[in-house]
């Protein structure tokens, strides 16, 4: 079942009790989610991720706005009826029922002809313990299991309605670093073998960009980007989203593009053709760099950590706007860490131009006002 | 989708119907717990007179009068009583305080031979109801002669297992890098109990004390077995002294006076540490 | 580390003298006056030892008056208080706004003397030549007959002793609750409404159970608090319980100590070790029934 979401707005009242002002947590929010697809909804914290997954399943209505499943407008259907499975942060197992228990409660709701006899009921909880891997550990409390295997649980009791649509909210936060790896593999497994429509958020771009098939960028209710997790890497089209992605993260200095060329403090670093005159802020990827003798950009050299299959140049630059920039390099290429300086040229698909007021993408060709 | 929207409004219409009763029905439970309030403030306002006229009682003083006060501060002695209990109630909690402090100081700061053997005791007598040991006692102080004395009054009702128990959790949630700290810089024991860990604990000091002052108000028991001399009686047992022998007749608008006196303080106490009395309560206050 | 030692014993030393002195002393001395037979206050000397006390307290109707009393209010006034401060609890956790302002309220009743509003309670209740009291005028408007709650039928007594009892207790057991109610995780009530749970399904199979270990307490500290109740019937009915029938094991523990028809310490003594018993039987059953019920 494909998500289409239309001018999604949500409003809250303000905190502050005497002003009238409303925080907006999503503003006008458009997109569409393919049938089947496992979406990342990716943005730093306090951004709306989460008001967007509670509209998307019923728990928060939207201000103004529609949410469609497929072709039905669901925006006034309450969350029990819009067969939409969601797996909280902190999983909100009911601590006072084993995990069989929590798997099979969401069944007993059914009512009318959905209703299920006690075997079908086991059945069905049985099946989404073992896609989730916890057949043997269905008789324990949720006290009883660790973080990993309460999210098993939990997204079971998602599953084992077999909803249209499966919402996660930070799934792998609560778990320690080895894991998350794990875990978010295991996701992807689940999302392959049900072909459910995905939704999950997090915080954590790499958690997105490693098992998404889309992500959604979002910052401050605003959608940023939509696409696939490379292509919004590689053509970011504002330097939020340029800098959220990325680790190392993306370079940013301070230039201005005069006649055709890219200038970093006083050196010309590079050609931007098609781009008019004008004061421009310039991501590099750390990939972006090749050291070269009499490269077109020269920075100071801060150090060299060797890390095997590449090599992590830190230098320094007036132009920078940060405390070291991180050049990642092939190992082939030797840096002289006597010297005090160091020279590269730069990977032309490695750097964006963003404009300095706005952040909006400047590409070639076209008007940056 | 209708239908849905249809189900939505009538959810809508059901859940403010759910919120209106809701709210009435808590009203009316509001009212009977404000309702003695009221009455014993409005009776305390009418005459004698006109109090006993009513054969159905009105609802407003038509004549308010403050007689009623005069009475009871002249025609019975309940600024003895008020006063007894003020001494009973200071001197109780404060020797109460020193004692709590200085057991749950030694249970939470200090190492010696013993001590978990010693705060399970303590525990156990938590759970020891004030009827197994209350005979006893009156024995004793009768023995001693100390009936209707302050002393018997006081003594036994100063400890509280359970004030040591919640100040001491609460010491020991002061880091230990304070107290080592204020070792190498050569602080007492005593000074560092005195200078960091009491300013420290303040809030949970003031709950003891505000649930202390409570207790001590409203006692009745004890005092009632310990005194029948009335210049030693506290309000308690000064109102049920009132009831089964003041003021000559059955006069009770003169009662009611006698009644909101000895309400008002603590209801003045709760109303400036609300917050702090009702959080002190659910740490495990109970009305004893 | 020694000297530490003896100054730990310094600081314990108060709060060892005192409790030495009046509760662990008591302890001891409370089973001895219990098994010495035919004490006599003034000589301070007694006859035999045995369980003559205890026969004698068993056989004596105003034992078992107050006996009897004290079940059935406690019977009354513990599932009645518990239920209802449920609800309460309930109704204000869903109104959002004037919540804190109906607590204020609802807590008033802990911070007043039982004695003074006792007072009041009675003459609401009362009879007199004068008047019939505002109960029985309301009474009266609902058609119904008056009675006097104060020195008329025991039903009518040991309703006005319930309703202030459960008056008195109520506000501790509706703090705890809302404090409960409130600290379980709003997560927990998504989750039940994504998984299709109605509101009354929530309730019994959500809420209840989250905070069934707040609700055993209250019924715990509820069932030993009204076994020993004594100061409201004190407040209602006057000193001479037993003449107004509405005496409690409580009362006539102190009744035997002191008074009109004191002076037996042994009877009394009897009295509050067959009272201690029965509470310590009734708190273990509630334990573990709780142990089997409440979820951890």
């Amino acid at each position: 079942m494909n998500v289409r979401l239309e001018g999604l707005t949500k409003h809250f009242p303000s905190r502050n009790k005497k002003s009238k002002e409303v925080v907006v947590a999503v503003d006008d929010f458009s997109f569409e989610i393919p049938d089947g697809k496992l979406v990342g909804l990716l943005g730093p914290s306090g951004c709306g991720k989460s008001t967007m997954l509670n509209m998307i399943s019923g728990l928060e209505k939207p201000t103004s706005g529609r949410v469609f499943f497929g072709d039905d407008d669901v925006t006034d259907v309450p969350p029990e009826l819009r067969g939409v499975g969601l797996v909280f942060q902190n999983y909100a197992l009911y601590p006072h029922m084993t995990a069989l228990q929590n798997i099979l409660f969401p069944l007993e709701n059914l009512k009318g002809a959905k209703k299920l006899s006690k075997d079908e009921m086991l059945k069905r909880a049985n099946e989404a313990a073992r896609l989730v891997q916890i057949t043997e550990l269905m008789e324990r409390k949720p006290s009883a299991l660790s973080g990993g295997q309460q999210q098993r649980v939990a997204i079971a009791r998602a599953l084992v309605k077999m909803p249209k649509i499966l919402l996660l909210d930070e799934p792998l936060s609560n778990l320690d670093a080895r894991l998350r790896l794990q875990t978010r593999e295991e996701l992807r497994r689940i999302q392959r073998e049900t072909g459910i429509t995905t939704v999950f958020v997090t915080h954590d771009q790499e958690e997105a960009m490693s098992i998404s098939d889309m992500i959604v960028v979002m910052k401050k209710g605003v959608l940023n980007q939509i696409g696939r997790p490379q292509d919004v890497y590689d053509d970011p089209v504002n330097l939020f989203v340029a800098k959220f992605l990325g680790n190392p993260p993306i370079n940013v200095f301070e230039g201005s593009v005069r006649g055709g060329k890219l200038f970093i403090g006083d050196e010309d670093v590079m050609d931007a053709e098609g781009v008019s005159d004008a004061p421009v802020s310039v991501g590099i990827r750390p990939e972006g760099f090749v050291p070269k003798e009499g490269g077109r950009f020269t920075c100071d050299l801060v150090g060299v950590e060797v890390m095997g299959r590449d090599t992590s140049v830190i230098c320094n630059h007036p132009a920078f706007d940060g405390a070291n920039i991180r050049a990642i390099v092939s190992a082939e290429n030797r840096i002289d860490t006597e010297k005090e300086t160091v020279s590269f040229d730069l990977k032309p698909n490695k750097v964006f131009l963003f404009d300095k007021e706005t952040g909006r993408r400047i590409r070639p060709g076209e008007e940056n006002r | 989708m209708n239908d849905y929207e249809k189900i939505e409004r009538r959810a809508a219409k059901r859940k403010r119907a759910v919120r209106i009763i809701t709210i009435i029905l808590l009203s009316v439970w509001a009212l009977i717990v404000l309702f003695p309030f009221y009455w014993m403030v409005l009776s305390s306002i009418k005459s004698y007179s006109s109090y006993n006229s009513e054969r159905i009682p009105k609802f407003i003083a038509e004549a308010p009068t403050f007689k009623n006060y005069v009475s009871a501060f002249t025609e019975v002695p309940l600024a003895k009583y008020f006063v007894n209990t003020l001494i009973f109630t200071v001197i109780t909690t404060a020797l109460m305080l020193v004692v709590t402090v200085l057991a749950a100081f030694a249970f939470a700061r200090l190492d010696f031979r013993g001590k978990n053997v010693v705060f399970a005791l303590f525990l156990a007598l938590m759970m020891i109801p004030n009827e197994l040991v209350i005979i006893t006692n009156f024995q004793t102080i009768t023995n001693l002669g100390m009936r209707n004395t302050f002393h018997g009054l006081i003594l036994p009702s100063v400890t509280s297992v359970f004030y040591i128990y919640l100040l001491k959790e609460n010491f020991e949630s002061i880091p230990d890098e304070l107290y080592k700290a204020a070792k190498v810089d050569g602080t007492s024991d005593l000074k560092y109990l005195l200078k960091v860990m009491i300013p420290i604990s303040r809030p949970t000091l003031v709950t003891i004390t505000i649930l202390k002052v409570i207790e001590c108000w409203n006692s009745y028991v004890w005092p009632r077995l310990i005194t029948d001399d009335r210049a030693r009686f506290l309000v308690s047992n000064g109102i049920q002294e009132i009831r089964e022998n003041g003021f000559g007749r059955e006069n009770i608008p003169a009662m009611m006076a006698a009644v909101v006196v000895i309400s008002v303080p603590l209801i003045v106490l709760f109303l400036v540490f609300r917050k702090k009395i009702m959080e002190g309560v659910s740490r495990g206050g109970t009305k004893g | 580390m020694k000297k530490n030692g003896l100054k730990a014993w310094l600081y314990l030393l108060p709060s060892l003298i005192f409790l030495g002195f009046f509760m662990v002393y008591p302890l001891v001395d409370v089973l001895i006056y219990s098994l010495e037979e035919g004490y006599n206050s003034a000589s301070q000397t007694f006859t035999g030892v045995g369980l003559y006390n205890y026969a004698y307290v068993l056989r004596d109707p105003y034992f078992m008056q107050a006996v009897k009393n004290t079940f059935i209010l406690v019977m009354i006034t513990v599932p009645v208080s518990t239920g209802l401060a449920l609800l309460i609890s309930l109704g204000l956790s869903s109104i959002g706004k004037l919540r804190e302002l109906y607590q204020t309220i609802y807590f008033l009743p802990y911070v007043t003397n039982t004695l003074a509003v006792g007072l009041v309670f009675m003459i609401l209740f009362k009879k007199t030549p004068y008047t019939d009291g505002m109960v029985n005028l309301l009474i009266g408007l609902f058609g119904g007959r008056s009675v006097d709650f104060i020195e008329g039928p025991y039903w009518a007594k040991m309703f006005v002793l319930s309703f202030y009892t459960v008056w008195i207790v109520l506000p501790f057991k509706i703090l705890i609750l809302t404090s409960a109610l409130a600290s379980v995780k709003k997560d927990y009530y998504s989750a039940a409404r994504i998984d299709g749970a109605s509101g009354f399904k929530i309730f019994t199979r959500i809420t209840v159970p989250m905070i069934s270990p707040m609700i055993f307490y209250l019924i715990i500290t509820g069932f030993i608090g009204a076994f020993k109740a004594y100061s409201d019937s004190v407040a209602l009915f006057g000193t001479n319980l037993n003449a107004a029938g509405m005496n409690t094991i409580v009362g006539y523990i102190y009744d035997m100590l002191y008074g009109d028809s004191g002076g037996y310490p042994s009877y009394a003594s009897a009295a509050a070790l067959i009272l201690f018993a029965i509470v310590f039987t009734i708190t273990v059953i509630n334990l573990l029934i709780s142990r089997k019920k409440v979820n951890a």
